[in-house]
């Protein structure tokens, strides 16, 4: 015999129901064929011999009654009846098979399908629109990635390779003439202009004084007039000479122009080894400053008169 | 077991021993049971052997049980390798110094990009081939200088702060690009109404915990779609020693080590993002370099000192990029027909071969 009150007792309150979830606040009924979810005297499956209950088996709802005529034949205890897919027919379908049911269980019933039919529209409404795919992420393998990006990022040497890249673009000119270095053309105009002046010199030199003639004094010769001696000797020297001189030009050079800047016209320490005053007549064809010396000394062949 | 007392002068004579060692050998060897027959081994061998400072050849270290001590001779037998290692080391400068001029060239030391497996995609400068696809790919237009780039960024749904700020930063890097707010809208329904208002570029950025970490570059008419797994944002103010806010001018471009055939589709799809006329007045450049299939961006403003040497100074964002597919059409993700897609297990099992 099925004795309701006493099932509860004991299922209830005092001992053991496998369906049972305990909480807090509040205790909750697992049972597939519960109405509510919640463990109730009046909503418990076991403890009430007349039940009824909605469920939903692929967007199928379906009213299941249990009565107590029946509860001796477990297997056919629970009458499952479809419901139509319209709503309101629905709802009378469940008035109808419910009818002189308690009315507990025929609100919680329509409760129970109505929420059903929500979140069916809503699972329906969902899958139309885009949705976010969630890709799992494997930590060994984004680690490793991680590890390897910055190995090429050390291996990369970003600000050098970007400096190198636009050195070159500036040297193959795409930049045209924006700025003004133009880089190694400079150096190398340079080199050239020294190489041009250099033979001129020699040339015009050579064909100046070839053929010249000069007067020169017997005895007498003073100091300062060293140079005109020295640019007859140079007639004579080897191009030997003035090919030291124009390799040493542009050092020459180089120096002069810091003297220039220094604003220091001392003597010109000339630079290489001895090279003095016989450079003067090089330097005529540019810019330049020239000492005379002056040293005192008693020309040797003065007799004096006694 | 036996413990074989195995006599201490023998173990001293063996190895050079800091006499710590010997101690705490001699305590353990006799505490130690199990170690008994390793020992005799060891003494064995040891005697065998009287006048050797190195550890006999058939011992291998991992035969000790107990712990500590194979600890200890580990150690040892790592910085006697080391010893050795830096005389070598020693005797070959030394060398090198006494021979002067004729020393023989310094090997040169390996490293990945030395090593790497050479790809028969590589392009070849001159190759006829790639010349002709080059003329006829979807880039043709803007390469002949028919088409100005228009660039729409949008993000996924939802952005956070983040992911805006760096749409905006990106916008301001990319001359003549626009920010939308996505709003929930599809991809799909987008592209036809970016194609009629003439945008060549679509870039998407997608965002996870509040962070960008995906970009999809998507060239418009019907141009291949590129999707990167993007890292390392930096945004502008993170980034130390900026300079200020980039101008409108339209930036040069950098593209390094883009090698291959894919490398190649890649730098041109990067290259038609901006316009054609660098304004070499405003002094700006736009950075991809590939190094081992990560993509770094970066974006400078430069200044030349004098003419070997410039300066930089980094502005705007920068951030990583690591393709993970190319998909011929414009963005579709179930019928697209994918071009190369990252296969995890076949591509990362070998360190030296990279795709890019």
């Amino acid at each position: 015999m099925q004795h309701d009150d006493v099932i509860w007792d004991i299922i209830g309150n005092k001992q053991f129901c496998s369906y049972k979830v305990k909480t807090k606040s509040q205790n909750f009924c697992r049972n597939e064929y519960s109405l509510t979810g919640l463990c109730n005297r009046s909503s418990c499956p076991l403890a009430n011999s007349q039940y009824a209950t909605i469920r939903e088996e692929k967007g199928q709802c379906f009213l299941y009654m249990k009565v107590i005529e029946r509860a001796a034949f477990p297997a056919k205890m629970w009458e499952k009846v479809k419901l139509s897919r319209n709503y309101e027919k629905a709802l009378e379908q469940i008035d109808e098979n419910l009818i002189y049911w308690p009315r507990f269980l025929r609100h919680k019933c329509k409760q129970r399908f109505t929420k059903i039919t929500q979140y069916l529209i809503r699972m329906r409404k969902l899958e139309l629109k885009r949705r976010r795919k969630l890709v799992p992420l494997s930590r060994k393998v984004e680690q490793r990635e991680k590890r390897k990006e910055e190995k090429a990022l050390i291996a990369a040497q970003l600000d050098n390779a970007i400096e190198k890249e636009l050195l070159e673009r500036l040297k193959q000119g795409t930049y045209g003439d924006i700025y003004n270095f133009p880089v190694h053309a400079f150096d190398r105009a340079l080199e050239q202009q020294d190489e041009e002046e250099a033979e001129e010199e020699e040339e015009e030199e050579e064909d100046e004084d070839v053929g010249k003639r000069e007067f020169v004094a017997d005895d007498e010769v003073e100091e300062s007039d060293i140079s005109d001696f020295e640019d007859m000797n140079k007639l004579g020297t080897s191009s030997e000479e003035e090919e030291e001189e124009t390799s040493s030009e542009a050092e020459e050079e180089m120096e002069i122009e810091l003297h220039k800047d220094t604003g220091l016209q001392q003597k010109k320490k000339k630079l290489s080894k001895g090279k003095s005053p016989a450079n003067s007549a090089a330097r005529r064809k540019r810019a330049y400053v020239e000492i005379e010396y002056e040293h005192e000394t008693e020309p040797a062949s003065k007799s004096r008169n006694t | 077991m036996d413990i074989t007392e195995v006599p201490v002068s023998e173990k001293s004579k063996g190895k050079k021993k800091k006499t710590k060692k010997t101690k705490a050998k001699d305590m353990s060897a006799e505490g130690d049971i199990q170690d008994g027959d390793v020992d005799t081994k060891d003494g064995v061998k040891m005697e065998s052997e009287p006048g050797a400072s190195a550890f006999p050849p058939t011992f291998s270290v991992s035969e000790i049980k107990n712990k500590q001590r194979r600890h200890l001779m580990f150690m040892k037998f790592k910085q006697e390798k080391r010893k050795q290692k830096m005389t070598i080391r020693k005797k070959k400068k030394k060398e090198r110094i006494a021979l002067g001029d004729k020393a023989p060239p310094k090997e040169v030391p390996k490293t990945i990009e030395n090593q790497r497996v050479y790809d028969e995609t590589t392009v070849d400068p001159d190759d006829e081939e790639v010349k002709y696809d080059e003329e006829t790919d979807e880039f043709a237009a803007y390469f002949n200088g028919l088409t100005n780039p228009k660039v729409l960024i949008t993000t996924s749904d939802r952005p956070r702060g983040r992911t805006v700020r760096f749409c905006e930063q990106l916008a301001t890097v990319v001359p003549n690009a626009h920010v939308y707010y996505r709003r929930g809208l599809a991809l799909k329904r987008v592209i036809p109404q970016c194609i009629a208002r003439n945008f060549t570029y679509l870039m998407v950025i997608n965002e996870d915990r509040k962070v960008p970490n995906g970009l999809v570059l998507c060239h418009l008419p019907d141009g291949p779609t590129a999707h990167f797994k993007v890292s390392s944002v930096r945004l502008r103010k993170e980034i130390k020693r900026h300079g200020k806010d980039p101008t409108e001018h339209h930036p040069e471009v950098i593209l390094n080590n883009f090698s291959t055939r894919l490398g190649h589709t890649i730098g041109r799809l990067f290259a038609a993002l901006f316009p054609q006329d660098p304004q070499f007045v405003g002094r700006q450049v736009a950075t991809f370099h590939n190094q081992r299939d990560f993509i770094f961006f970066r974006f400078h403003r430069y200044i030349f000192k004098n003419e070997k040497k410039v300066g930089i100074q980094e502005l705007g964002p920068r951030f990583t990029l690591k393709l993970r597919s190319l998909q011929k059409g414009t963005f579709d993700s179930k019928f697209g027909e994918y071009e190369w897609v990252l296969k995890r297990h076949e591509m990362d099992s070998c360190r030296r071969k990279f795709q890019l």
